[in-house]
């Protein structure tokens, strides 16, 4: 029996989940007593999973797997986890990662609980403990089947180092053009730019900002913070901002260590696609903003006024901590 | 074209969320249930394509009969006729079989389910129902285009987008940007009235084990309170954020 974790790559590099969910899986390798195998596809630093406690690294790179295609990747996943007799596999809760889990658990006729927050809450049977309600609740899931799914949520296991000594094992997939009844065409992808799904930071612009020419100052905040840029649903059905920079309960999760919201009320749709991140900061003129009641830190003013200053600060803090 | 449109029945966004029975129960009491958000742009994407493409657009719920109110909205907004399967939705993998089920019965070209639902936050029903019926399937949708059976889809990826092209069946989970928020619709007093007519069929369903169970709710742990930093001294906060939340 094993643990297998699909450890995700970006251009080659391992993304931070990748690690995360290796953490997540060691820890539990370790309690029930089963090597950790990863699987990798296009990687350039195999070695760096060793570091997270990964002992075997099967890799995969060949042409036709050059581009994520989910079945295809499901189809490779579902083999490996059968010739390493895995008994559970973690995923992170990337795009594609999510995209492959309904699939992997048909294939597998595994239980699957994704979103999940915390190391099990019990080992035999398996219980699981992830968010639901969009993060008004949590949910304690035990898992029925002999082959098991887990989605570790992004940012909540956290990296935990165990360095191990490991192999990495060159292999291939044996896929037919008959498996691509999906085909991607294009992909789009920013460059140069924190994407919030992989952001540490995430500063945030709502109604309160008045129109998009005062975005400068939000694209200036997150550039010395190292920041992605999010905006609330309003602001991106105005079209002030694009679509995919909508976060909350209709548009995308945030699950990072601090997030800042500038002109943001706090609706509670707003909330609940937020709040798994760790710390929050919000910029409000109203006092009785909802969003203070949801914050760690806050400051009641105008953010015309405090943004400009904040940034000042903070490339001073950053001078001086360089 | 024949569309299915898999709709779950959710608590209203703005809903307060609490658990009853030693917490091992979601507190229906006082919630109001509405369509799934992510269904509610595939349901108006379908209407569309009923609109544009002469598709025949029917829904499907797994659950008791407390979901009809919802599934009577959704034929409201235009779908021809409601399928209901009378079973709790234990989890995602007994709900995708169910609408597996429906599916093969029904002989629909094209399925529309959500990205997640916002109760379950399962994200798994649209993948697991492709892969038991061994149809195409794109998630995270946020475009699609058929001629024929020819389908041009676009998905969001992490940091941005990826077209693909397809063939029917097909399964998406859609989301926010499959159509425009304007698009949207609210039911009028004739789709009310007319939806009243249409035919809403309830099945048992078939034999399947859930493979997991939710045995126990928690919420998060209540927050403590805001930290307030005077507006005329930004510094404060900058040093906080590093000596005490260390996120900086
Ligand atoms: C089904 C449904 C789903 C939804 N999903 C989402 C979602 O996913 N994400 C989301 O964000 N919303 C969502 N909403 C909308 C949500 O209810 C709120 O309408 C929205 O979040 C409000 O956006 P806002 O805070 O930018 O604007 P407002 O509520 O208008 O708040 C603007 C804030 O800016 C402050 N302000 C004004 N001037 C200044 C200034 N100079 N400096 C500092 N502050 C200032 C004001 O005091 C106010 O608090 C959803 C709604 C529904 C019905
Ligand atoms: N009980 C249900 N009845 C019909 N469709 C459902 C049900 N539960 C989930 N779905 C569909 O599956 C999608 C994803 O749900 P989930 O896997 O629970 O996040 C939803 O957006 C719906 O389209």
């Amino acid at each position: 029996m094993s643990v297998l974790v699909y450890t995700e790559t970006l251009n080659g590099k391992f993304k931070k989940n990748a690690f995360e969910a290796a953490s997540y899986a060691f820890d539990l390798a370790q309690k029930i007593g089963q090597p950790l195998v990863a699987i990798a596809f296009n990687a350039e630093n195999c070695d760096a999973l060793f570091n997270y406690g990964v002992s075997k690294v099967l890799h995969i790179k060949q042409e036709n797997l050059a581009t994520f295609n989910a079945k295809v990747y499901a189809k490779v996943i579902s083999e490996i986890a059968l010739s390493q007799s895995t008994s559970t596999l973690i995923l992170s809760a990337t795009t594609d990662a999510k995209y492959m889990g309904g699939i992997l658990a048909a294939k597998l006729k595994a239980g699957f609980a994704p979103n999940v927050v915390a190391a099990p809450l019990s080992i035999e049977p398996l219980v699981v403990k992830r968010m639901t309600f969009s993060n008004k609740g949590f949910a304690h899931t035990r898992i029925n089947t002999d082959f098991r799914i887990i989605g570790v949520s992004n940012n909540s296991f956290g990296l935990v180092e165990n360095n191990v000594e490991g192999t990495v094992e060159e292999i291939s997939a044996d896929i037919s053009d008959s498996d691509f009844n999906t085909r991607s065409v294009n992909v789009e992808r920013v460059t140069g730019k924190v994407t919030i799904a992989d952001a540490d930071i995430v500063v945030s612009g709502g109604r309160g900002l008045k129109g998009p020419e005062n975005w400068g100052m939000v694209e200036e905040l997150a550039e010395v913070l190292g920041a992605a840029t999010a905006c609330s649903k309003p602001v991106s059905d105005m079209g002030w901002r694009s679509h995919s920079e909508h976060v909350g309960q209709t548009g995308k999760p945030v699950a990072c260590n601090l997030y800042i919201a500038i002109g943001i009320s706090g609706a509670i749709q707003h909330l609940a696609g937020i709040n798994a991140s760790k710390v929050k900061v919000v910029i409000n003129t109203d006092p009785e903003a909802p969003f203070f009641k949801a914050a760690d830190y806050g400051i009641v003013g105008d953010a015309f006024e405090v943004v400009p200053e904040l940034i000042e600060k903070l490339k001073e803090f950053k001078a001086q901590n360089a | 074209m024949k569309i299915l449109v898999c709709i779950s029945n959710v608590p209203d966004t703005t809903s307060k969320i609490n658990f009853t029975d030693n917490d091992t129960k979601f507190d229906t009491n006082g919630v109001q249930f509405v369509i799934n958000p992510n269904d509610e742009f595939g349901l108006t994407r379908a209407m569309w394509f009923k609109e544009k493409q002469g598709a025949v657009v029917h829904v499907a719920t797994v659950g008791e009969i407390q979901v009809e109110p919802t599934m009577r909205k959704a034929l409201a907004i235009g779908a021809d006729e409601a399928i209901r399967v009378n079973a709790q939705p234990i989890d995602g993998f007994f709900v995708a079989s169910q609408l597996a089920e429906v599916v093969r019965q029904g002989g629909y070209d094209l399925v529309i389910a959500g990205r997640e639902s916002i109760d379950y936050n399962g994200g798994m029903v649209p993948g697991i129902m492709a892969e038991l019926l061994d149809m195409s399937f794109v998630n995270t949708c946020i475009g699609l285009e058929i001629e024929g059976d020819r389908a041009k889809a676009i998905r969001e990826i992490d940091g941005g987008k990826e077209s693909i092209e397809t063939s029917l069946p097909l399964v998406i989970g859609g989301q926010k940007g499959l159509v425009d928020e304007s698009d949207l619709r609210i039911p009028n007093m004739r789709g009310i009235m007319m939806a009243r007519q249409k035919k809403l069929t309830v099945i048992e369903p078939s034999n399947v084990s859930p493979a997991t169970q939710d045995t126990k709710f928690e919420k998060p742990a209540p927050k403590g309170d805001v930290k307030l930093v005077d507006a005329n001294n930004v510094e404060e906060l900058v040093s906080l954020l590093h000596r005490e939340a260390k996120v900086i």
